[in-house]
């Protein structure tokens, strides 16, 4: 946010330290007012989130059912591991920041790197969840297909079968595959023309984006060994009984709520099971809102941490100039926090 | 002798670059990261915005002018307007006018100018994200502009679900539009708010502040509490079309009323962006042209911070007829009807202000006083709306759209024009044709009166709103309705006229040629790149017996660096 150089403003530089902007008059505003502006910031992301938080609460209200029926599908062990993972990397930047307050860069960069494997890391093991659903058709309400039987699609990407993974996971990680080899190019070309500064930084994108890759290994390894995953109990689970449950229910609150019924003339054809497993599909639309939307706050987040992290290996942080990694850190621990809602609102119902 | 030089040093404001053309070359401003420049950018694109969709409100009331519709027929080939078209018209010029011209208008534009000024500041604390606002509105504009010249859009500025999901047109671009003018309204916010927290300068505390700057400040609040619901709402919506996730789609098991909720969330709040700016600006102009000091200052502040909170406790009352329950509705329309007293406590010491003050009605003025008349019936007629058993009968009729029109238009843009004429000197150094001006003015506040008030008529005798067609009883309201518009229209470019003209070849003036007190006054006309040549010298913003008239530099200076003997005991005010 508050971005502390001046390109068109040396001629202020004499009396104002290295990174302070033309307008503000001492470091200690500039920092206050970066200290301000992060934590509004904070403020609308939270508010921004708050519309997903209403739309579970008001589903979760309204068809308790669907909620305790579809959560089984999703892996609590992968998410608690997922969730450890998060709470490492917010340690590391906490400490980040101290070290940056304490001017030692060579420490913050090495803290930041850790921050963003582990932000990959996290990223691997979403990538193995959504694969593994999308491949049983548990997509968001419109697309949904589950039938109820764990019946997976046979891979038909020649790479997908060398490797034993589906066709998803392949697709998800084209991209990472492509950010590691270019990173790796752009590493070792930058440390050929001797520009050792920025080889480091590719060099810790290239770690950073291998955090994906053993994110995802690791996490297809705990389905192959566990057959789908133990976390998830769903194979046992029968569907029948709630049934008539979620048809008295839609009754009741197609009286209070008549313009939200949808059973009256729609679904023709369909058996009452049928329904109900399109129903789940609600569930799987906030599920996948709620998480691409955080995941897409991990993404936002290790960019904004490279930054952080090319700028520790430049050294540029002092005890009177540590303003952004304070910044980054706080944006954060934000989207730590955020997850540590999603966990147990998605996950641990019960 | 030295303080005649002082004076000179002080207040003369030697020949010098300034901000306009310190440097030069498109790069220089697109580029620029000063306030000034932003804000003269914000305020051509925003006119750009008000001119696009002022065409499509004069279409539309040209196309009004018979019961049948003018344009109806076949026979006007590409210019026909049936129904569908007249549907995309009315949505545009919604949806252009809301997202791209009014929320932008007075903060953006005149904001990013004055506020880093009024606090004796060189920028607003985060210049970078400020020029990112400016491009993410060039960005939301382009996508509404987008959708319009592709398939039009025909949903209403509201985008209601579940029309919005069925609809052909390109719901999407209009939506991610507004999704990124958004961010755009987001990050003015932020920068304003921490700008007021850290940026004052010694010896300025919140309560010498401008009201400008509170009515900024409470804007602000507003800005970033309730802009996020939009953005995730809109997101929801554009999942909804792409995806198909069930949230809103009652074929999916949706739900379209919690659409509305999550839109009025944001929407009614923002009804509170658009004006409370405007009423910031009313301030500043009934103190400075009645000479006087602001009557009620602490009332004045902290009603702007009332009406920003009380703001976000309402937005259910855009939805009595929308089957919520009557419990809640009652309590929405209680919570309305106490917005009334903070906005009633403004119109008072607008009053009293002007009570016994030494009034001069310059252009500014005349559109400040057609301010307090437009804002009162625009005001009252909103308690109409706000009673459930009245509102039942007035809902979706052209009761509502007189009512929001004469706070909107009446209001916002009104304050808009006085505000530019107040500081169109200072930002351009330049003075306007007063006697043109005021003829403007008049314009504007005929021709508003004259489009909207036969609407309040007829929507009380049950015309309803966006019809294309309408029964031949309410046809002469509507002539009435559609000349005025275009009276208004006139005023309204003759004012950019003579704005545009002032700009060009006006008179020069100096630094403070109105005897305004507050600190932007106290640079040079135009401002220097750094906005002050000398560190300004912090005084009440209301105390204009503080300032003199000196002859020799024909501006007003602080009374305290003038000769006393050559002082007389209260000047009266011309120029």
């Amino acid at each position: 946010m508050a971005v502390a150089e001046s390109a068109h403003e040396h001629h202020d530089h004499h009396e104002h330290g290295e990174f302070i902007a033309h307008h503000f008059d001492t470091a200690e505003q500039q920092f206050d007012s970066g200290k301000l502006g992060i934590w509004i910031f904070l403020v609308t992301e939270v508010l921004f989130f708050s519309g997903l938080f209403v739309a579970y609460t008001l589903w979760r209200y309204h068809h308790p059912q669907i909620f305790e029926q579809a959560h089984v599908h999703l892996d609590k062990y992968l998410g608690a591991a997922n969730t450890i993972v998060l709470l490492l990397s917010s340690l590391t930047i906490a400490w980040g920041v101290r070290c940056a307050q304490l001017g030692k860069n060579r420490a913050v960069a090495n803290l930041t790197l850790i921050t963003m494997v582990c932000a990959a890391v996290f990223i691997g093991v979403k990538a193995v969840e959504y694969s593994h659903k999308w491949d049983m058709g548990i997509l968001v309400r419109s697309a949904f297909t589950y039938d109820g039987t764990d019946h997976h699609h046979e891979p038909t990407m020649p790479i997908a079968k060398a490797l034993g993974v589906s066709d998803w996971l392949v697709t998800l990680s084209i991209v990472p595959a492509i950010l590691l080899v270019g990173f790796t190019f752009v590493s070792v070309l930058m440390y050929m023309t001797k520009k050792p500064l920025w080889a480091k930084f590719w060099a810790g994108m290239v770690v950073t984006v291998g955090g994906y890759f053993l994110g995802a290994f690791a996490g297809h390894i705990y389905m192959e060994v566990t057959d789908g995953g133990i976390g998830s109990k769903h194979a046992g689970v029968s569907t029948e009984p709630l049934v008539l449950l979620a048809a008295s229910d839609d009754k009741h609150t197609s009286a209070d709520h008549a313009h939200a019924s949808d059973h009256d003339d729609h679904g023709h054809g369909m058996s009452e099971k049928q329904k109900l497993d399109r129903d789940i599909g609600i569930f799987f639309s906030i599920y996948y809102c709620m998480t691409g939307l955080h995941a897409f706050h991990i993404i936002g987040g290790i960019i904004a941490l490279s930054w952080i992290f090319y700028r520790s290996l430049a050294g540029h942080w002092r005890p009177d100039y540590f303003g952004p990694v304070d910044y980054v850190g706080l944006y954060w621990h934000l989207v730590d926090l955020i997850w540590i809602y999603l966990f147990p609102m998605l996950y641990l119902i019960d | 002798m030295a303080t005649a030089e002082i004076r000179k040093e002080l207040f003369g404001h030697a020949e010098q670059t300034n901000y306009l053309n310190h440097s030069r070359g498109f790069l220089s401003w697109a580029l620029t990261l000063d306030h000034k420049r932003i804000g003269i950018m914000y305020l051509v694109g925003v006119s750009a915005a008000l001119i696009i969709a002022g065409i499509f409100a004069l279409m539309l009331r040209a196309h009004l002018y018979y019961a049948g519709g003018t344009f109806s027929d076949a026979s006007w080939g590409l210019f026909q307007v049936d129904n569908a078209r007249y549907n995309q018209l009315f949505t545009l010029h919604g949806a252009i006018m809301v997202f791209s011209f009014i929320i932008p208008s007075v903060p953006a534009a005149l904001g990013n100018f004055v506020l880093p000024m009024m606090l004796g500041a060189k920028d607003v604390a985060f210049p970078r994200l400020n020029l990112a606002s400016f491009y993410l509105w060039i960005v939301g504009t382009a996508f509404l502009v987008a959708a319009l010249l592709t398939t039009g859009l025909d949903t209403g500025w509201t985008f209601y679900t579940p029309y919005s999901i069925r609809t052909s047109t390109h719901v999407v671009y209009a939506t991610f539009g507004a999704f990124v003018l958004g961010f755009s309204s987001i990050f003015t916010g932020i920068n304003f708010l921490v700008t007021i927290n850290t940026m004052r300068p010694k010896g300025m505390d919140w309560f010498h502040m401008p009201l400008f700057l509170w009515a900024l400040y409470s804007t602000a609040i507003i800005q970033v509490l309730a802009t996020p619901v939009l953005g995730i709402t809109l997101l929801l919506l554009m999942a909804e079309r792409f995806l198909g996730i069930g949230i809103f789609d009652p074929d999916l098991g949706g739900d379209p009323v919690l659409f509305q909720h999550f839109f009025w969330f944001y929407s009614h709040p923002a009804v509170y962006i658009m004006i409370l700016p405007a009423m910031g600006v009313i301030s500043e102009l009934i103190s400075v042209y009645s000479q006087k000091r602001i009557f009620g200052y602490t009332f004045i502040a902290f009603s702007s911070v009332a009406i920003a909170l009380l703001g976000f406790l309402v937005w259910g009352h855009h939805m009595f007829t929308s089957g919520q329950s009557v419990v809640m509705s009652m309590i929405f329309s209680a919570i309305t009807f106490s917005v009334a007293i903070p906005s009633a406590v403004k119109v008072f010491n607008w009053l009293a202000t002007l009570y016994k003050g030494s009034i001069l009605l310059t252009t500014p003025m005349c559109y400040a006083l057609s301010f307090i008349f437009l804002f009162g019936i625009g005001g009252l007629t909103g308690l109409f709306l706000g009673a459930l058993a009245t509102d039942i009968h007035l809902h979706d009729t052209y009761f509502v759209v007189a009512h929001f029109h004469y706070v909107m238009v009446g209001g916002t843009l009104t304050a808009l024009f006085g505000g530019l004429f107040h500081w169109w000197p200072k930002m351009f150094g330049r003075m306007y044709n007063d006697f043109l001006g005021r003829i403007g003015c008049l314009l504007v506040f005929l021709g508003f009166n004259l489009t909207f008030f036969p609407q309040f008529v007829m929507g009380s005798r049950g015309m309803p709103r966006r019809y294309a067609t309408f029964d031949p009883e309410f046809e002469i309201f509507h002539q009435w309705s559609t000349i005025g518009a275009f009276v208004l229209g006139i005023g309204i470019v003759l004012s950019f006229a003579v704005l545009v003209y002032a700009a060009l070849y006006g008179r020069k003036v100096t630094g403070n040629p109105f005897g305004a007190a507050s600190l932007e006054w106290q640079s040079s006309s135009p401002p220097s790149f750094h906005n002050f040549d000398h560190k300004p010298i912090i005084n009440d913003p209301y105390d204009y017996d503080s300032l003199v008239y000196d002859e020799t530099l024909d501006t007003y200076v602080l009374r305290e660096f003038m000769d006393p003997s050559q002082v007389p005991e209260r000047q009266p005010v011309s120029h």
